[in-house]
């Protein structure tokens, strides 16, 4: 016993058992959200769609689905015509997106981290994103007909032309796979949607850039590194561990955005087609997809990142 | 200095001057080009940031037929302020703007408190299950909101705690279209993001030096007051960052607000809604509007936008020198 001990026959509360408590008294907040709030709701969600739910005026009764318990999970996955393509379509977009977005995020963090005049505007400008393009905001942009057609290059035919130029000059000369071109192709057009979902992104990676210590550069400058040699030496190790954060956090992003077609659908069968058991076991296969491309990512990532100090 | 001291003859001094002199040019010209370069790809990407604003602001002074006018890119010819009467009219602006500032600033600071003290218990203190909590942050997190929401309708709708409103008002009580709901969800850490703030929290909380707390706790200061008289005041670049975020999500989130308010109107909703009401407007005074042009609806949506980004971009200004530096002392290393 850590946290108690005898004295004069009592049961007495030691040094650690005291802090244990004040612990416990801090997070109290969390506690109650945790055990009052959130872990029932995701009972209660597994409930939802294992059974059929009818609604009274006086509160709701679940009805256990008729058949089978997996009932609304069979019929997303075999009967549904949209739900597998739509989970596929998803997926494939975020494995394109995030790579581009953990990528561009470095480089501008790296970017920012330099000295320079006005460095404070345009740190400013660069995180301006993550403020005004969320919820609502980007809901509407993306139905928007004007901004879309000037967002995105192609609408203009001007544009349109020398756009396809150039992959036409990749694909005839240079011997790179059509495939990687149409994904260059794609990046460079998407080129909006990935400067305005880095904005966390880049703030995590100039954190992290800022907590190298300097004294690492400073003694490989005296043994004559060049910067190329600094960059992959230190700088990529040390801001390794945040590469796994960024990919962590940019696919939960990119996955639960109000933009996402899968997210758009759970909510239109929840609350148009009004068939919650359905909607929940959709949602809950995504979940489950969501968590199994983040183990793999986790697991390929880690082994890979460096820790300065190992704990 | 101590090198020119060394060098005697003149012949030797104008040589050493010379290669003193190239090597500088060398340098300086390729810093220079580099800040050249920099310079462009900065510029570059703040227009590509800007540019959808600049378009917003724009057209949201022009008149419908400028929209059509190929001569007209960004400065209107029929300067007019219709559509902001319109827009103005269409979301019950002020009534609307009052009611989401007590909305926004109650949530962020009711969740700003509740997460300051969870982040600092999971950063100073040790005790049993730590580790699972902390995880289960992560997890809430993870888990998209959608995977929960119909529960969260449900909980809310049919309101109860321990059955005692069924016994004083003989039924649950209904808390949709209310605040409460958010308020609820933002002092019990389970709001929109709030599990990261927790971690950014414990983050900056576990960089702090022990020492600071140790001197206080060794004059005599309980725990509660050496958090709120030690700790907060150098964490206040921290907390402005907090409350930002806090306050900006809430101010844009459709998710919770579609969710939990159907008649009240708060700005995410009334923004969706806005052509909706307008095209409402316009039949109770006689017009029809079956047919809204694209154009037309575009500019009214670029006008709404405009209104409920106009004072995030003011308090974004306000507090932009406490929010980068916040963000620089986060430290949200690993």
């Amino acid at each position: 016993m850590i946290f108690f001990k005898r004295h004069n026959g009592k049961l007495r509360l030691t040094l650690r058992g005291k802090e244990a408590i004040a612990g416990y008294l801090f997070i109290i907040p969390l506690l109650i959200g945790l055990f009052g709030l959130f872990i029932p709701m995701i009972v209660q969600s597994i409930e939802f769609s294992l059974s059929n739910m009818e609604v009274t005026s006086s509160g709701y009764t679940l009805v256990a689905a008729a058949n089978n318990r997996f009932e609304h999970y069979i019929r997303a996955l075999t009967i549904d015509p949209e739900f597998n393509l739509m989970l596929l379509n998803s997926i494939v977009k975020m494995l394109m997106k995030v790579p581009l977005i953990i990528i561009f995020s470095f480089f501008a963090a790296n970017l920012l981290n330099q000295k320079f005049r006005g460095r404070t505007i345009a740190r400013s400008i660069f995180f301006f994103p993550v403020l005004l393009t969320s919820g609502a905001i980007l809901g509407l942009e993306a139905t928007d007909l004007l901004l879309n057609s000037v967002n995105t290059s192609g609408s203009n035919t001007d544009e349109m032309a020398s756009f396809l130029n150039v992959a036409r000059f990749l694909l005839e000369y240079t011997s790179l796979p059509g495939s990687i071109v149409k994904f260059l192709s794609d990046a460079i057009n998407g080129i909006y949607d990935i400067v305005i979902s880095s904005g966390v992104q880049i703030l995590i990676f100039l954190a992290g850039l800022q907590s190298i210590s300097p004294s690492l550069y400073e003694a490989s400058d005296m043994e004559g590194a060049t910067a190329w040699e600094n960059f992959w030496k230190i700088t990529f190790p040390m801001i390794s561990p945040l590469i796994l954060v960024n990919s962590i956090y940019t696919i939960i992003d990119s996955f639960t955005s109000e933009t996402n077609e899968m997210m758009r659908e759970i909510k239109k069968v929840i609350f148009s087609d009004i068939n919650y058991g359905l909607g929940s076991a959709m949602a809950w296969i995504y979940f489950i997809c969501i968590a199994v491309i983040l183990l793999i990512v986790g697991s390929i990532i880690s082994k890979r990142v460096f820790y300065y100090d190992e704990r | 200095m101590e090198q020119t001291a060394v060098l005697k003859t003149p012949i030797e001094k104008k040589v050493h001057i010379k290669k003193r002199f190239r090597k500088i040019t060398k340098a300086r010209l390729g810093s220079f080009l580099w800040s050249i370069i920099r310079g462009v790809i900065i510029l570059g990407i703040c227009f590509i940031i800007l540019r959808p604003l600049f378009m917003k602001v724009s057209v949201s002074f022009m008149a419908e037929q400028d929209l059509y006018d190929s001569s007209i890119k960004y400065i209107a010819k029929h300067f007019t302020l219709n559509n902001y009467i319109i827009a103005i009219n269409g979301m019950n602006y002020t009534k609307t703007f009052i009611r989401t500032l007590g909305l926004s600033s109650g949530v962020a600071v009711l969740q700003l408190m509740a997460c300051l003290l969870t982040a600092y218990g999971f950063a100073r203190f040790r005790f049993p299950g730590k580790k699972l909590l902390f995880g289960s942050v992560i997890l809430m997190m993870i888990i998209p909101p959608q995977v929960i929401m119909l529960p969260l309708f449900m909980h809310f709708r049919f309101f109860d705690i321990f059955g005692i409103f069924e016994a004083f008002t003989g039924r649950k009580a209904n808390l949709i279209d209310t605040f409460w709901p958010f308020f609820i969800q933002a002092a019990t850490c389970t709001g929109f993001k709030n599990g990261l703030y927790i971690y950014m929290l414990r983050q900056f909380f576990k960089g702090m030096p022990k020492e600071l707390e140790e001197a206080a706790f060794v004059d005599g200061s309980g725990k509660l007051r050496t958090f709120a008289q030690v700790m907060l005041p150098s964490a206040v670049p921290m907390m402005v960052t907090i409350f930002l975020f806090g306050f900006v999500w809430q101010w844009t989130d459709s998710f919770y607000s579609s969710l939990y308010l159907n008649n009240v109107k708060i700005i995410p909703n009334a923004l969706t809604s806005l052509l909706y009401q307008v095209a409402n407007q316009y039949e109770t005074f006689g017009g029809n509007m079956n047919f809204i042009s694209p154009g037309f609806s575009s500019m009214i949506n670029n006008t709404g936008v405009v209104l409920t980004i106009i004072p995030l971009i003011i308090l974004y200004i306000v507090c932009q020198k406490y929010f980068v530096e916040g963000i620089e002392r986060s430290g949200i290393v690993g």
